[in-house]
């Protein structure tokens, strides 16, 4: 059990900031998801966290320590790397106790814990194979019992399904989450994919250019979020953004206004006076409602693309201005390419930005 | 097309193998000669030589030309010597030259290109140029043994080793293969808890078989083959390895068939280790395209 608080984190490859000031809390237990598209410096931060990266400026803390200067095995850490990083000449049984060799533990200590990882993980016949002998997914889940035997305070995971199929992918994801009730470890995990960050974590970091663009719980930054970048890169499909008109009604209502939509009043989000006069405002794809009242919806255009993926039905639409809107909706609706058709969204679903 | 390929297939394997083995002859004739020549006297050797019959066991043949090597020569003390100053020197280069491998590929230091490059610049020079200098320093080094200190280490065991233990090829091959080793399992073993020592022990270098290998061979060649170094710095016959020894059968009327019966016994070792780690070399040759 740990916390991990990252305080005013920096790192710089000569003169390229990786990270920049970045300050993120870790409570004892979360499961936290690093989240961001290649290059934003995720793995970056989760190999400072494990000790493998020199820290350039800042302090990390794991339980209320400085560990800034300490090597990976004073950390009390466990990795499982995105290519499973298994040693090849050892069997699946030296590999999950490898730790426990290292740190000299007793023999039969040793065999003892990793019997239980192997069980947790439904490996126990595979105990004697070589690496070479095992799939994808088993690989892996030596990988995973590698870092479980050691009953480290926290458990990094850097992309670790993203060599797996997709089917398999669906399977380790459910089985991490099970882990993580089980051991009730600190996990933090990065990954460029938005879907894992949503189902697996407790709290989401989202980075980009190595700074923390937000930090929340997955439905927070579904729903609320902070910016242009958070709103685009978390949700699938991703958000429809329309350019706005802003102007103000009073200090807590702006009303906002284009050519193809209605004028709407919403809530302040700037707070106070500093009202852009410009912006964008968004709107989810899965918030977006279907209505054959055309004159009466918020927006209206012709469907151009009708994908149907079974459970729903995605539509493309192409608004008065050629911009387009992407709505999911209900896989009964009966719509095809060229019909005109009105498109609504309850007001406070929607989230207004300033123009960047 | 995959059934044209079919129908080719016998001739072209038949093709590939009479091209293989046309080579293995060539490679074969010499040490074909040497044997069945160390089996015949000089004067059957001689005009044999310009006939098939070279390569072949007719005639007076007999063991006499090895009975007389061993007159000739303290055969076994030099197989002896060439073995042991070989097998040490080998043993040395693997350990150091692998720590030095990876401390350069593994290791953050300051200074670590610009070392290497200068080992790495060392095997261009041919060992003939600093034979010289290196004598001067041998004969100044002091020693410690049961009798006190002394000064020079001509006359020994170790000054034909020490001078070839450490040397930038070997160091070179170590680098190449360590840096195609995935990263991540060093990284993996680290966050697993092992020092940098147990990183090397438990999982370096039980990956680098082949390495390894190639290393000890060609080291074992160069070692095998010392001629001019210990000619230089062993004047005691005690000390003397396989190929200075090889002078004692020219000093008078050069014996032709004793030297064939030398040189098919000092070839047996050579043969011997190649064959064990023949599998692995090829492996290694293959994997770093670095041809041996």
């Amino acid at each position: 059990m740990a916390t991990i608080q990252l305080k005013n984190l920096c790192k710089s490859f000569g003169d390229v900031e990786v990270i920049r000031n970045v300050d993120i809390e870790i409570g004892d237990g979360e499961f936290v998801v690093f989240v961001g598209p290649s290059g934003c410096g995720k793995s970056t931060l989760l190999r400072m966290i494990a000790g493998l990266e020199d820290i350039t400026s800042g302090t990390m803390e794991i339980d209320g320590a400085v560990v800034n200067e300490l090597p990976p095995r004073q950390r009390g850490v466990a990795m499982v790397f995105q290519n499973y990083a298994i040693f090849p000449h050892m069997t699946v049984r030296e590999n999950i106790g490898f730790g426990l060799t290292i740190a000299g533990t007793p023999k039969k200590e040793k065999t003892r814990k990793v019997q239980e990882a192997a069980k947790i993980l439904q490996m126990e016949h595979l105990l004697e194979r070589r690496p070479s002998q095992l799939s994808g997914g088993q690989r892996q889940r030596v990988a995973i019992g590698r870092a479980i035997v050691r009953d480290p305070a926290v458990f990094l995971f850097d992309e670790p399904l993203s060599n797996l199929d997709a089917a398999l992918r669906l399977d380790m994801r459910m089985e991490l989450t099970k882990l993580h009730k089980q051991l009730g470890a600190t996990m933090v995990y990065v990954t460029h994919d938005q879907v894992e960050a949503m189902t697996l974590a407790d709290k989401v970091v989202v980075l980009r250019d190595g700074t923390v663009q937000q930090i929340g719980a997955p439905m927070e930054l579904f729903r609320k979020p902070a910016n242009l970048f958070v709103a685009g890169f978390i949700g699938s499909p991703p958000m429809n953004f329309l350019d706005v008109e802003i102007s103000p009604v009073d200090a807590h209502t702006v009303t906002v206004r284009n050519e193809m939509l209605l004028p709407l009043k919403l809530p302040n989000p700037f707070g106070g006076e500093h009202i852009a006069a410009h912006g964008k405002l968004g709107v989810r794809p899965q918030y977006l409602r279907l209505s054959k009242d055309i004159a009466g919806s918020f927006l209206s255009g012709e469907i151009t693309i009708v994908e149907r993926l079974g459970s729903e039905t995605l539509i493309d639409v192409t608004i008065a201005d050629g911009s387009n809107v992407i709505a999911v909706i209900d896989e009964s609706e009966q719509v095809a390419p060229g019909e005109t058709v009105g498109l609504s969204f309850e007001i406070d679903r929607a989230v207004l930005f300033p123009a960047e | 097309m995959s059934t044209a390929t079919s129908d080719n297939r016998p001739a072209r394997l038949l093709a590939r193998y009479m091209v293989l083995g046309l080579i293995a002859v060539i490679f074969l004739f010499p040490l074909v000669f040497m044997l069945i020549s160390s089996l015949k006297p000089d004067r059957q050797l001689l005009s044999d030589s310009g006939s098939v019959r070279a390569f072949l066991p007719v005639g007076d043949i007999s063991l006499n030309n090895y009975v007389a090597a061993f007159e000739r020569a303290p055969v076994e003390l030099f197989i002896f010597n060439s073995v042991l100053v070989t097998g040490i020197t080998v043993l040395l280069t693997l350990v150091v030259c692998s720590l030095a491998g990876f401390a350069f590929t593994f290791l953050n230091w300051r200074g670590r290109e610009v070392l290497l490059s200068l080992i790495l610049a060392t095997f261009i020079l041919p060992f003939e140029s600093i034979a010289i200098p290196l004598l001067m320093i041998a004969t100044q080094l002091p020693w410690i043994g049961p009798d006190g200190i002394s000064q020079g280490w001509l006359n020994s065991y170790r000054i034909q080793i020490a001078p070839f233990i450490a040397d930038g090829l070997s160091i070179f091959l170590f680098v190449q293969y360590f840096k195609d080793l995935p990263k991540e399992l060093i990284e993996a073993a680290r966050a697993e808890g092992a020092s940098w020592w147990q990183v090397y022990w438990r999982v370096v270098l039980p990956l680098s078989g082949p390495v390894l290998a190639t290393a000890a061979i060609l080291k074992f060649l160069l070692m095998y083959n010392q001629y001019l170094w210990p000619l230089m710095v062993a004047q005691e016959e005690g000390y003397r390895p396989v190929m200075v020894g090889l002078q004692y059968f020219f000093l008078r009327n050069p014996a032709w068939g004793e030297i064939m019966a030398y040189l098919s016994m000092i070839t047996i070792p050579v043969l011997g280790f190649y064959l064990v780690l023949q599998k692995a070399f090829i492996a290694s040759v293959a994997s770093t395209g670095v041809k041996g």
